[in-house]
């Protein structure tokens, strides 16, 4: 982060899991359920961190719709980070923040869709904004840190203030390509 | 495997709930959903329609952000069977105030009773054991589901899980209500948060 940078806007997108981070905090986020992706690392730390956070790691994906039902219930908001992949996982249980219109926001990284190294991502890449818009959740997307950064804040909103459920799909390109 | 019991499930959720207290209750959908409703309906009570797998891991959440609150998650053993990677998330977490009961069968009583896993030897508690959870335990007549009623009262060190042992019957059913929205808000308004 400290080397040369071509323009500011790199050096904002180096920074884009701070500043979700932030978002959150801000809008009051009080659990954060994960499957450990490469992409939310930076965030996974941040949350692990804060003593205020309720963190818990999952088994799959599914898992975290469920909690954040549960926290709902008793008067907390949850953020759910997972990768395109754990989408498919959670379909059924979407059924339960759709029918009880339960607060949702996930934040999903892609995978399969922009120099992926591993032919078996890109099937359910191709799924997953299907199959969330078709268990009725709103599908927002950002290619670049910035609007990343604006869509989370708006998505935040969205899903505590109007009971929306929400899933902020992360472009693979905003990522980077994988390294070995 | 014969490890069957003569307990009536009723009977079981009555005894097992008769002083409860302010707890919070999640059930599983299927028969638990109808077994709490039959004991009287609550505000206190979030009852599943669908969601298979998730009413222990509804209960995490809600037993995490009540931290004074005793929270049951109330299932049946189909219900339970479908959500066993979620006793791991439950084991590592450690919540202090979340009890698992599982309402145990040993078949899956939605669909036509065909056997389930815990009839043909896998253990629910040998598994919450493996997960890491404070206590565990197995009853089969009215007079273990008592003392049960009566060690979940007390405090735990960590999540517990129980198992009920009963006939594999379905009773009339008790239907809670079906809107979701309606028993998520009342649920709300009992803990003293706005309805949306």
């Amino acid at each position: 982060m400290h080397s040369p940078k071509p323009n500011p806007e790199t050096r904002a997108g180096d920074d884009w899991p701070s500043e979700l981070y932030r978002i959150l905090k801000a809008a009051d986020v009080g659990q954060m359920s994960y499957v450990p992706d490469a992409g939310h690392s930076q965030l996974i730390r941040l949350f692990s961190a804060d003593r205020d956070v309720t963190t818990n790691v999952l088994t799959t994906e599914e898992e975290g719709i469920a909690i954040a039902a549960g926290a709902w219930l008793g008067g907390q908001r949850s953020v759910l980070l997972m990768q395109s992949s754990g989408v498919g996982n959670c379909i059924n249980m979407l059924s339960l923040s759709a029918i009880g219109r339960f607060p949702l926001l996930m934040l999903v990284t892609m995978r399969g869709e922009w120099a992926e190294f591993n032919p078996w991502q890109v099937p359910m890449s191709r799924a997953t904004q299907p199959s969330l818009e078709a268990i009725g959740l709103k599908v927002m997307r950002a290619e670049t840190a910035e609007d990343l950064v604006e869509t989370v804040e708006a998505a935040a909103a969205l899903a505590y203030d109007s009971d929306q459920q929400i899933a902020v799909l992360i472009g693979q390109r905003l990522i980077g390509k994988k390294k070995w | 495997m014969s490890n069957a019991s003569q307990l009536d499930r009723r009977a079981a959720v009555a005894a097992l709930l008769k002083n409860r207290k302010d707890t919070l209750v999640v059930s599983g959908l299927g028969s638990p959903t109808y077994d709490l409703h039959s004991v009287g309906d609550h505000d206190g009570n979030f009852y599943l329609w669908g969601a298979m797998g998730g009413g222990a891991l509804i209960g995490l959440g809600l037993a995490q952000a009540q931290p004074g609150k005793r929270v049951l998650a109330l299932t049946g053993d189909g219900e339970q069977l479908m959500g066993l990677g979620g006793l791991a998330t439950i084991g590592v977490a450690r919540p202090r105030n979340l009890d698992i009961v599982v309402i145990d069968n040993q078949h899956f009583g939605e669909t036509g009773m065909q056997a389930s896993h815990t009839g043909r030897g896998v253990d629910l508690t040998a598994i919450a054991v493996a997960c890491g959870f404070a206590a565990t335990g197995t009853a089969r007549t009215i007079e273990e589901v008592k003392r049960l009623a009566t060690e979940i009262a007390g405090p735990a060190d960590g999540p517990r899980l129980f198992v009920i042992k009963v006939l594999a019957e379905n009773p009339p059913r008790s239907l809670p209500s079906r809107d979701a929205v309606f028993i998520k808000n009342r649920f709300r308004a009992h803990l003293g948060f706005a309805a949306a």
